[in-house]
């Protein structure tokens, strides 16, 4: 197998794919977005139940490639109990390392590190930020589905 | 499964063809993709383009580029013959009964909206209905849908069965005096499937019902005769053709076209023009507005005479090998599924895996230097009969071979491998 494709599809990238970690409709939900790519299918929703400015609680539905599952799972992991900001702001930190974008090394992003692998597959970099997209306009209360086109 | 089991091995290879010898002709095949040898199985997205149909668009602006139908110097006689041999080459293809009856487009997109804005709006009214199929592209489904939303007309759709093929008795049932026209592909895209389409006209004419049929996806694959045929329209595309992007035909019988208002307006299109009046050209120049795409229709007259060369029967023969010794060799690894299972098939084989996205299918493919096309194909409703969000889909042409479908299924087992 090749390196590029190795890194894309590390193990707990496979894992989380398969047994995505919050998957579920939240009826405490106060916000909620949907994520939609026109071009391959991929939908999702987000729920967010956001109290004092900071996300108490966070699930999503949907379905998707692995890649955008396993992000979507993982991006539930690392934002529940964070603040409004520090998920904006983690928007912004996740997004500039799948794009490979300069300072985007993920060393702050602790598990979600292992999507630096994305950067290299640039058709692939949609999948990545579909629930992040939809994480966003959940948090700004937009009310139209996401589209990544 | 009805057919008697064979092992892909045991399927007679054709032997007439000379697949080595065809595939020099296409100098983008002999490439590497990630350090492996491009295997190109996207056939129904686009092909790819043999060396005279490139060297006839360098020829062309190389030595005889002018406008066309205009001037009276030797370079504009010399384009207006040469683009105008192709629309006989054209009618000769489709064995259409007049060039008139030939009108170049910038492809089938574009043929059916051409027919939906012109036919369409002159003869769909309020309360009359336009019936369709399940197994339609989107390009066969929204220009249709504008039209029924502007004039209050109603889009009916025939159903298909579980193995991807139309009811033919519930698509008799839709016809009746409000159905206006019927629009229907040839062979579907996303599943392969070839429609009765020659029953179906016959079934509309009985009701004094035209027909357009898209062809986009037939016309590389199967001979078309559009008489036989008896369709009233028949559009395609140059560059599923192994032609140039950009160029496509809409062919369409005289009467109905002569009884048309015109689509577009412009130059080339009118006889004389006043501030008070403008008299359309005569047919088929009535239909085409403004400059044409002169090099890419050369180069369309030179990807149709290549096929002719190799001949469309030996094509045919040579692609339906390929799709049945494919289906025997995807079909038999476990976790496979064939989306499509028509019993009139060509071309296309989508498949879908156990539990793995189409879309990690063809990334990991492609590391492997397989092209394929993953996704709904533009084809959202079909996606939605099967109840799938996407399909992979390997698409044969011309120049494919065992070989290439041998790589194809170890790369299959390299995904289920790499996704665990």
């Amino acid at each position: 197998m090749s390196e590029q494709l190795r890194e894309l599809y590390q193990e707990v990238i496979l894992e989380h794919s398969k047994k995505p970690r919050n998957f579920r409709v939240l009826e405490t939900a106060n916000h909620q977005a949907e994520g939609y790519n026109p071009l391959c299918g991929d939908h999702f929703t987000i729920y967010l139940d956001v109290k004092d400015g900071a996300i108490s609680d966070i699930g999503f539905q949907g379905s998707g490639c692995a890649i955008s599952k396993a992000s979507a799972s993982m991006m539930t992991q690392m934002l529940k109990g964070r603040t409004t900001q520090e998920a904006e702001d983690t928007f912004t930190k996740f997004h500039d390392l799948v794009t490979g974008h300069a300072g985007g090394d993920g060393q702050d992003l602790g598990k979600l590190a292992v999507f630096a692998g994305v950067s290299e597959f640039p058709l692939r970099v949609k999948c990545a930020t579909l629930a992040w997209h939809a994480l966003r306009a959940a948090l700004r209360g937009e009310q139209q589905a996401i589209s990544t086109e | 499964m009805s057919t008697v089991a064979k092992t892909p091995h045991e399927i007679q290879p054709v032997r007439a063809f000379d697949v080595q010898k065809v595939r020099r002709d296409f100098p983008i095949l002999h490439q590497k993709v990630h350090g492996k040898p491009l295997v190109y199985l996207d056939n129904a997205a686009t092909t790819q383009k043999p060396l005279p149909v490139i060297e006839a668009i360098e020829h062309y602006y190389r030595h005889d580029n002018s406008n066309i139908h205009r001037g009276v110097h030797t370079l504009s006689e010399r384009a207006t013959e040469h683009y105008e041999n192709v629309r006989e080459a054209a009618r000769k293809f489709l064995n259409a009964a007049s060039t008139k009856e030939v009108i170049f487009v910038r492809g089938t997109t574009e043929a059916i909206n051409l027919v939906a804005q012109s036919y369409g709006r002159k003869n769909v009214g309020s309360g009359d209905e336009v019936v369709i199929t399940a197994m339609e592209h989107h390009s066969n489904i929204v220009p249709w849908q504008l039209l029924c939303e502007e004039k209050g007309a109603k889009l009916r759709v025939a159903p298909i069965n579980d193995r991807g093929e139309l009811l033919l008795e519930e698509f008799e049932k839709l016809l009746n005096p409000k159905t206006k026209i019927v629009a229907i592909a040839h062979l579907s895209n996303a599943l392969g499937t070839i429609n009765p389409v020659r029953e179906m006209i016959r079934m509309a004419h009985a009701h004094n019902i035209p027909v357009l049929v898209d062809g986009a996806q037939a016309a590389p694959r199967l001979q078309v005769d559009v008489q036989a045929l008896d369709c009233d329209f028949y559009a395609l595309s140059s560059h599923k053709l192994y032609g140039p992007t950009g160029i496509g035909i809409l062919y369409g019988k005289t009467k109905l076209l002569e009884a048309m208002p015109p689509w577009q307006g412009g130059g080339d299109m009118i006889a004389s023009v006043t501030f008070e009046k403008t008299v359309y050209n005569r047919l088929p120049y009535k239909f085409e507005a403004g400059t044409p795409n002169i090099a890419d229709t050369i180069g369309l007259g030179a990807a149709i005479e290549y096929l002719n060369h190799l001949g469309l029967d030996e094509i045919e023969r040579h692609e339906a090998d390929l799709l049945a010794y494919a289906t025997k060799s995807v079909e038999s690894i476990p976790g496979v599924r064939v989306v499509g299972t028509a019993r009139e098939k060509a071309g296309v084989l989508s498949f879908v895996m156990d539990e793995i996205h189409p879309h990690d299918i063809g990334t990991i493919l492609d590391s492997e230097g397989i092209a394929i096309r993953t996704g709904h194909h533009c084809a959202q409703p079909v996606m939605q009969r099967f109840n799938i969000p996407a399909t992979a889909r390997a698409s044969f042409g011309l120049y494919n071979t065992r070989e290439e479908i041998d790589t194809l299924v170890a790369g299959i087992h390299k995904v289920q491998e790499v996704m665990g």
